[in-house]
């Protein structure tokens, strides 16, 4: 008999005008809104952590200023880590090793094409040089490393090879010659991709190379350190920030630096995307309300409008129970269609989104629907639709048959 | 013909429908009692407010008395809960009223299956025994028709079709031919006349003194809720009030 009350209701929603449907954009909204958020989710989650250049390694980074997701790290900053800051991390009893980098920007020319690009600098050292490999975590595609002893040699991050647009048409590959600064330096090898757009634009060359070019003495950009005891990283970032602290001269709690671990970042990619996502779940969770509401203002009319069509059931055996289920169910329907809709739609636009974030930031995020998330979110507006057309559908079970049937 | 042991499927006992209006109390029937045989074909008759339909609804237990009882087959529905009523009037009862009822949402056959549903009939039986009665009343080919595509004639067919879905003993029609011309009238009291023939209980409420006679076999006045007086055909139809002689009319 359940199923009959489907079958009436379909029949019912189907002659509904154009008002009914209106009222289902709540959550329509609120669906959409949880389904395109969740979908994009990791997606966004991957692009925010490749953009900070956030990696799974265990090292420690040392800025001056603070994090930014903006610029080369380092730059813009009036009081800059030196030689003497990396030696004196590098003695700490919990450190391994720390290691200077040096960025900056850099004015790339080739087949006649001129873009500003970051160049980074790699330590002529080995193991030093070993330990930036692992923090950039790159991998090389085309050709090899930097090695010690190169000179006038530069590794380029995978666009330079892959958005050949950017170069006239021509692309870069080991063995060209490229400008930068116009000083002549030869290509040896290309990056593979890695969907952050920092990575993916940089050029790496020898630190005495950047020296050369820049000429800068004993300015670091940025620290990488390696702690003793992987498992000791926040103690390790604790010694550091006492060390910077006494030797900058500031005060707790006024730091001009930043020593940022992992974690830290991850937590920071986290907050970011934390807020987003309790913005949006506010805006769900408004909009589901407003399509309560809008359900059970919907339905009410409609008993008001179809007093009759109640009194004719009811003359024709109907129990109150079952005009209950009839309009309980028509509601519950009516939400599992704003419930359809919304998921087309955040599926559509979690589907846009991350389209999106693979051509804008170069990650390469693939789409997938999430048949799960859409059978709870589906089974949720059809419980909203319910819970909104209780009240209602107990107005309609109690129409006394005489008075309804005069309409 | 008939002999007066008959089974009783509808009897009242002092029946009273008080309606509150204001100060007021509207005595929309007071004291009714009657007794109504299997097989019988009454009309109900009476003016305007006379409390034609309070006792309509009353007998079809889509209304409670304020006092008295109503027993239908001999059980006293005063006793029943709500949707026990619910289920005897699906079961036991068919209405046909003056303005057809019928959902407008709903095809002419989905019309003829809802009182099923509520039977607990399945889709099949539903199926199968609507096509029988769409056939009964000659309207096969527009069965897939909403109300709204049909003649006044063929709607009240429909609701004809409708009331017998779960094969009541009792069909109770309020002025069913009140919103036709008197052709396609004529062409539904057939339906009706051949039912009762069948062996229908038949309660038709009319202003028609001629429909009256020309189909029912006891005629119940009403006036100001009391029944003022009954006739019957086989009493050659009496005097009717206000001294008026109504005739037996041939039936065909
Ligand atoms: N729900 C109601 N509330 C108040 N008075 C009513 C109600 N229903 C019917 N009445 C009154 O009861 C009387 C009988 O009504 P009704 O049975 O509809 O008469 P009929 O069908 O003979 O025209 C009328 O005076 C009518 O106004
Ligand atoms: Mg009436």
């Amino acid at each position: 008999m359940i199923l009959d009350f489907f079958s009436l209701a379909l029949k019912n929603l189907k002659h509904r005008g154009i008002r009914s449907w209106l009222t289902l954009l709540g959550i329509f909204i609120g669906v959409t809104a949880v389904v395109s958020l969740i979908s994009l989710g990791n997606g966004l989650q991957m692009a925010v952590a490749s953009q900070l250049g956030v990696s799974a390694n265990e090292l420690i980074t040392v800025q001056a200023g603070g994090l930014s997701a903006y610029g080369p790290p380092g730059s813009n900053v009036v009081d800059s880590l030196t030689q003497g800051d990396v030696d004196a991390i590098e003695r700490l009893s919990s450190v391994e090793n720390a290691v200077r980098r040096n960025i900056d920007s850099g004015r790339i020319e080739f087949n006649d094409n001129v873009i500003f690009r970051y160049v980074g600098s790699v330590p002529n050292n080995k193991e030093d040089r070993d330990l930036i490999y692992e923090q950039l975590n790159m991998e090389v595609l085309l050709g090899r490393f930097i090695k010690e002893g190169d000179s006038g040699k530069v590794v380029l991050g995978y666009n330079f090879y892959g958005k050949k647009e950017d170069w006239g048409g021509k692309s870069i590959t080991p063995g060209k010659t490229i400008s930068i600064n116009d000083k002549n330096f030869q290509v040896i090898g290309i990056t593979d991709k890695v969907g952050s757009m920092m990575m993916d634009n940089i050029v790496i060359m020898n630190e005495n190379d950047m020296k050369d070019l820049y000429g800068f003495e004993d300015k670091a950009d940025m620290i990488i350190v390696e702690p003793k005891n992987k498992e000791k990283l926040q103690k390790t970032k604790e010694d550091i920030e006492k060390l910077l602290r006494n030797r900058r001269g500031v005060k707790e709690g006024e730091e001009d630096f930043e020593v940022s671990t992992p974690e830290a970042t991850l937590s920071t990619v986290n907050n970011i995307i934390g807020g987003v996502q309790i913005f949006i779940a506010i805006v769900a969770f408004i909009s589901v309300f407003i399509g309560i509401i809008g359900i059970v203002n919907t339905m009410t009319t409609s008993v008001l409008e179809r007093k009759k069509e109640i009194g004719i059931m009811k003359s024709v055996g109907a129990k109150n129970s079952h005009i209950f289920f009839q309009f309980f169910i028509e509601s519950s329907l009516l939400g599992l269609v704003g419930g359809i809709v919304g998921a087309i739609f955040g599926t559509l636009i979690g589907f846009l989104g991350t389209v999106g974030m693979n051509n804008f930031l170069g990650t390469e995020l693939t789409i997938s629907i999430n048949f799960l998330l859409i059978f709870f979110t589906l089974l949720g507006s059809f419980l909203i639709g319910g819970i909104a057309g209780i009240i209602p559908a107990m107005q309609a079970a109690k129409q006394n048959p005489v008075e309804a049937l005069k309409g | 013909m008939r002999k007066e042991d008959e089974k009783v499927v509808i009897e009242l006992k002092g029946v009273c429908k008080y309606y509150r209006m204001g100060d007021n109390i509207v005595r929309a029937v007071d004291g009714a009692s009657l007794k109504i045989n299997e097989g019988d074909f009454v009309a109900i008759m009476g003016p305007s407010g006379s409390g034609k339909s309070t006792m309509m609804n009353l007998i079809g237990s889509l209304d409670v008395p304020t006092k008295g009882k109503i027993f239908l087959d001999g059980e006293d529905i005063s006793t029943f809960s709500e949707s026990d009523l619910a289920q005897l009037r699906g079961k036991k009862i068919g209405f046909i009223f003056q303005s057809f009822n019928l959902i407008n949402n709903l095809t002419a056959k989905e019309n003829v299956m809802i009182p099923m549903i509520f039977q607990g009939h399945d889709l099949e039986d539903r199926n199968f025994r609507a096509n029988k009665l769409m056939q009964l009343v000659q309207l096969t080919d527009r069965m897939h028709h909403s109300p709204g595509e049909l003649s006044g004639g063929q709607q009240q067919r429909v609701a004809i079709a409708r009331s017998l879905a779960n094969s009541p003993e009792v069909i109770l029609a309020d002025e069913p031919t009140g919103n036709l011309d008197t052709k396609t009238g004529a062409t539904v009291m057939d339906f009706l006349e051949d039912l009762n023939k069948k062996g229908k209980t038949i309660i038709m409420v009319t202003h028609d003194p001629d429909l009256a006679k020309a189909h029912a076999d006891t005629v119940y006045w009403l006036k100001d809720g009391k029944i003022e007086k009954i006739t019957k055909k086989k009493n050659g139809w009496d005097k009717g009030p206000r001294g008026v002689l109504i005739k037996p009319k041939e039936k065909k």
